[in-house]
């Protein structure tokens, strides 16, 4: 009886995705929001790379869940190592893993500037070359990931992080509510927009995208950090 | 094109091989395989927001995670 139930619920699934899909055409071209934005996207927000245009300007809002999203991620891994541990289970870290070899500390501080330089870059630049804020947060929480990994006993305070990233947030909303202010949209993009290919174009974008490389940045190294580290080292 | 096809049957082998090690460190670094040689193809079909984002968490975050998941429970699979 169950298995019959659920085959026809399956059935009844397919059958309604087959007679949607066939609906749909394949191999035309009906996607005009697409081609509005590949046309209009550079004069309407002036972010030369159309991703950022969409995600900063058109789709702004979404961009704002997405960060919410993310915090909500990080703060159920915060909760979720913070919490109690049973009676006679010991704290581990203290376990004296033994130090990694010479080469892979020094590679590891050698490189950590550097990718966080990277990281810097990509989200600064993310209106005129690919990546973004996202990207650059990942790539400076790799950074702090990969002193985590070639350095035991490496130690990161939490309370910078967690100011960096209210303040990141907070910034987000109120050039939002700013634009609200001046031009009756949230998120409006009221600066001017410049002229193309200098950094300094494309209005309110690069101080979003700044807001948001940090803010991911900070909550991601903030995962790692609540993960390698043990409690009493917070 | 013929690049594509190479980058796929590589990217099928690492995720064979992920599911058949027995060591997980071995098999999490098969999963960043398929993590890198993903990015590689996104950037291949142009569109490189998506290559940064996936190489930046795909092969570099979730690996790492893995990787003290690993140190904090078993080494090998039973």
């Amino acid at each position: 009886m169950r298995a019959f139930v659920s085959f026809s619920i399956l059935a009844l699934i397919a059958v309604g995705l087959t007679l949607s899909l066939s609906h749909i055409p394949f191999g035309t071209d009906r996607m005009q929001v697409a081609n509005y934005y590949l046309n209009h996207g550079v004069a309407d927000t002036g972010a030369l790379n159309l991703v950022t245009a969409v995600v900063l300007d058109y789709r702004a809002l979404d961009t704002l869940g997405e960060m919410t999203v993310l915090f909500i991620a990080s703060l159920g891994v915060g909760i979720f190592f913070s919490w109690p541990k049973k009676e006679g289970s010991e704290e581990d870290g203290k376990r004296g893993l033994p130090p990694a070899s010479l080469i892979v500390r020094r590679g590891s501080q050698f490189l950590f500037p550097l990718i966080l330089l990277f990281g810097g870059y990509i989200f600064l630049h993310g209106h005129l070359t690919p990546g973004g804020g996202f990207q650059g947060g990942a790539v400076i929480a790799s950074a702090f990931l990969l002193m985590f990994l070639g350095n035991t006993g490496y130690h990161l305070r939490q309370k910078p992080l967690a100011v960096t990233e209210s303040l990141a947030g907070i910034t987000f909303v109120i050039i939002g509510l700013i634009g609200l202010g001046v031009s009756g949209y949230f998120l409006n993009n009221f600066l001017p927009k410049g002229s193309e290919f200098t950094l300094f174009s494309a209005g309110v974008i690069p101080i979003l995208y700044a807001a948001i490389g940090l803010k991911v940045g900070a909550e991601l190294s903030g995962i790692a950090a609540n993960m390698f580290q043990s409690r009493s080292e917070r | 094109m013929i690049y594509i096809a190479i980058l796929t049957v590589a990217m099928l082998i690492a995720a064979g091989a992920a599911y058949l090690f027995r060591d997980l460190i071995a098999a999490v670094v098969a999963c960043a395989a398929v993590s890198l040689i993903a990015s590689v193809l996104f950037y291949l079909l142009q569109a490189p927001d998506v290559a940064m984002a996936e190489a930046a968490i795909g092969a570099a975050l979730t690996t790492a995670i893995f990787v003290i998941a690993i140190r904090k429970t078993g080494r090998y699979e039973k």
